[in-house]
């Protein structure tokens, strides 16, 4: 099996948790996995993107085209990572934005519903959570992270199943947030 | 041997674990901080780790124990190489006993960094040997090897690597702390003749470390890593890469056929291997990053030997004389090397809406974010410069605070200062500088400018951490990597040492006296420092969070607009203010300068006023 996953956010949102969960529960099923992060100064609230690749791979990085699955943390980030879908793949989008201050102290402009409008009419295979939704139902904006992660599960293009997620999910988080989890990863059933 | 899944820097330091290193200094720098934090996670109790004041310091420590004949490693990026070129470029003239490998992370983009230089030059000019690692496994494997080098040729040797691989992830198979090397050093033999540098021993050593490069040369041509991918047809054309860019050149060359050449020991140059590769060519195309070694080397074998072949590659235009590779550049780079008439795969998109604008900012309730607001409003009207310096705290350039009017490398900002005020004494002059930096850096700024009678104010932004590059103690914090609790080094007492008689310490959280401090203190003579002492936020737990009382906010927009924390955002009416509760840390600075008083509810951590996070 070979699959090209990209997760991509706002710096503080996440997506390396996310990132690493998909990375354990491949590499217990033997999978090769290769991935590259983002760390740095762009983890103050700058655009952040992993990339998975699973399966046998030269390098890390996927090229524009290539990715089976695209996980965004926000749809303005999903938007700017699109062009690295390949025909066919699915994109997991959370619906909740995240203002730029840049946007805020009115130095840009920043319109999410036309982020969500554009994802809508050029992805086929999309999934919107909706974050506060979700948010209001687990009572913790927490574990978005986890949430997107169901959906991506769900979306069929992640190459792994639930139950390989669940069980690198009981290795990387204390027992006592087990449950919290499950609930979020199950959400988007 | 057992599998884990690994970021390359963690890669290197359990590999330079395996091949038994004795000690390990380095000074934090992204991308290659990770490596010396895994020694000291990982460390099986034998290992000597420290986070030294800066690269200098590390260089010196890990050179002075590899005199006595343990393995040494030293950590950096690569700008912190400028830093620590002052001993390496003399080191390299007495050698060591013990292994030593100077372990320096580049960074094309540059995405955290100041340059975009290349230590693979900085090998060549010091005549130290370089090791470039392309993937994560690679630098596992290699870092050993590259001890056994050193150790051989009795020279320190550079490994480096690129952002791709310090911080690519792969799982590997990695030895058990059973299976690591037990190196145990003679200790250090007297003999002046060969410890003491005087020009005498230069001029032989340098005679001598020419002869050896040549014969490193011909080692490295033999080196497993350095490699030759054959072509199935015969053929015309190659590929010369290195680095993160073999992986590339793989990747996107599934489907060609050409020669391939990868460089994993760019000095000394593997000259005979590439004369191998040569063979039969007519035209190469190098593919990399930063500077044009392999160009320039290969150019150079070309007219050694009279070959008649094209090296193309930077100087000819054919790939980016700056910036990042990526799979794309690679791609559209070979394709027109070869001729070929690319269709672009899939349909284009339809052009996107206007994408958000993210630059990176400080943190919501980041205390840095307090001290330069209140110096600011302190100074209003007045004629001023604000000369940054490197961490956390140059994202005060950005809009509203707008407080950073130059950064040029650590430390640097005192100095920056310092002469704009002998330029144009009229202007205020401040410099900032936060904690760690001014401990690795900053200290021989200020004497300078003391003693040469300057007029500027320093102001110390004290996070009680290294924070840009994940929270690292430093001798201001009273603990040491290795766990110990020790005595911090004062930097009011620094100061007073110096001679500065206005040293004032304050909580830039307390907006009031903040902003009278910072009057006062500027309309002393001479050189005066402020240290603002709140702890980074990430040291921190967050106790109340503020919140707006929409019934008393007069929808002014002024934290929004003048303070910048992300956690201020626009209400649901999309003209009062709110505040993001995942994100407020309760630092109450915006209820502070509400005009009608509209924000409470915040409280700051007690700890955290009193410095101790740390303890
Ligand atoms: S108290 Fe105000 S300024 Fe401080 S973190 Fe919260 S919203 Fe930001
Ligand atoms: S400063 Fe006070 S009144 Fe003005 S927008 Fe902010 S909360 Fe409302």
């Amino acid at each position: 099996m070979s699959k090209s996953i990209i997760l991509c956010g706002v710096g503080g949102q996440g997506t390396i948790l996310a990132s690493r969960l998909i990375a354990s529960a491949a590499m217990k099923k033997n999978l090769p996995i290769k991935t590259a992060e983002t760390i740095g100064m762009a983890q103050r609230g700058g655009s952040v993107f992993s990339h998975l690749r699973i399966g046998e791979a030269d390098t890390p990085l996927i090229a524009k085209g290539q990715a089976d699955l695209i996980i965004a943390f926000e749809p303005g980030e999903a938007v700017r990572q699109l062009p690295f879908l390949r025909k066919g793949g699915a994109v997991v989008v959370s619906s909740r934005p995240v203002m730029p201050v840049s946007a805020m102290i009115g130095k840009s402009t920043y319109d999410a519903n036309a982020m969500l409008t554009y994802l809508k009419e050029n992805v086929e295979h999309l999934t919107i959570v909706d974050a506060d939704q979700a948010a209001k139902d687990l009572g913790s904006a927490k574990t978005l992270n986890v949430v997107l992660l169901g959906a991506a599960i769900r979306s069929g293009e992640l190459g792994l199943d639930e139950e390989e997620i669940i069980q690198a999910m009981k290795e990387r988080i204390p027992e006592k947030l087990w449950n919290m989890n499950l609930q979020s990863l199950a959400w988007s059933k | 041997m057992h599998k884990e899944f690994l970021m390359g820097n963690e890669a290197i330091a359990l590999g330079a674990l395996a091949a038994g290193v004795n000690l390990v200094a380095g000074y934090p720098g992204t991308p290659s901080t990770e490596v010396l934090e895994t020694i000291a996670k990982r460390n099986p109790g034998n290992v000597y780790v420290e986070w030294s004041i800066n690269e200098k310091a590390g260089m010196e420590v890990a050179a002075g124990a590899a005199y006595a004949g343990a393995r040494t490693m030293v950590t950096m990026k690569q700008v912190g190489l400028n830093v620590a070129s002052d001993p390496l470029m003399s080191l390299e003239y007495i050698g060591v006993k013990g292994g030593m490998v100077v372990l320096v992370a580049d960074d094309p983009g540059p995405i955290s960094s100041q340059t975009e230089q290349d230590t693979r030059t900085f090998g060549m000019f010091s005549k130290v040997p370089v090791f470039d690692p392309c993937s994560v496994n690679d630098a596992y494997e290699m870092i050993q090897e590259a001890f056994e080098v050193s150790e051989k040729h009795g020279t320190p040797v550079i490994f480096r690597a690129t952002t791709r691989v310090d911080h690519g992830y792969e799982a590997i198979e990695v030895k058990d702390a059973e299976e690591y090397k037990s190196i145990k050093p003679e200790g250090f033999v007297k003999d002046s003749g060969r410890w003491v540098i005087f020009p005498r021993l230069s001029v032989k050593n340098h005679a001598l470390i020419e002869k050896r490069n040549v014969e490193l040369a011909d080692e490295f041509s033999a080196y497993s890593r350095n490699v030759i991918l054959k072509e199935k047809q015969p053929c015309k054309k190659g590929i010369a890469t290195h680095g993160a860019n073999f992986g590339y050149v793989k990747d996107t060359c599934k489907e060609r056929d050409l020669r391939i050449l990868r460089v994993a020991t760019p000095f000394p140059f593997p000259e005979k291997l590439a004369l191998e590769f040569l063979e039969g060519l007519d035209e190469v195309l190098c593919v990399e990053e930063l500077d044009p070694v392999i160009e320039r080397a290969l150019i150079y074998v070309c007219g050694k030997y009279g070959l008649n072949v094209k090296i193309r590659g930077k100087k000819t235009g054919d790939i980016p004389a700056s910036g990042e590779n990526t799979l794309e550049i690679v791609d559209a780079a070979i394709a027109k090397f070869l001729g070929e008439s690319k269709v672009p795969k899939g349909d284009a998109l339809a052009a996107p809406p206007a994408l958000p604008v993210r630059p990176p900012v400080l943190c919501a309730g980041c205390p840095h974010r307090a001290s330069f607001y209140a110096v600011k409003m302190a100074m209003k009207g007045q004629k001023t410069i604000y000369c940054g310096d490197i961490g956390c705290y140059t994202l005060g350039n950005a809009q509203p605070l707008d407080m950073c009017d130059t950064c040029l490398c650590m430390g640097a900002g005192i100095g920056i200062a310092q002469g704009v005020f002998h330029t144009e004494p009229d202007t205020k002059c401040f410099a900032f500088v936060g904690d760690s930096t001014f401990f690795a850096s900053g200290i021989t700024g200020t004497i300078n400018a003391f003693y040469n009678q300057a007029d500027l104010t320093l102001v110390i932004l004290d996070n009680s951490t290294t924070a840009m590059t994940g929270h690292q103690p430093h001798p201001g914090t009273g603990r040491t990597v290795m766990g110990q609790v020790v005595e911090k080094v004062s930097m009011e007492k620094v100061l007073r040492a110096i001679g500065l008689t206005t040293v004032e310490t304050v909580d830039p959280l307390d907006y009031a006296l903040s902003v009278e401090t910072v009057k006062r203190v500027t309309a002393e003579p001479g050189v005066k420092a402020i240290i603002f002492r709140s702890p980074c936020i990430a040291l921190t737990k967050p106790s109340g969070k503020s919140a707006v009382d929409p019934a008393k906010c007069i929808a002014c927009g002024k934290c929004i607009r003048e303070l910048g924390c992300p956690a201020l955002i626009l209400g649901e009416d999309g003209k009062k203010a709110k505040i993001d509760t995942s994100l407020c840390t309760g630092c109450t600075l915006c209820e502070q300068i509400c005009p009608v008083k509209a924000i409470a509810g915040g409280t700051k951590n007690d700890t955290a006023k009193e410095g101790k996070a740390n303890e």
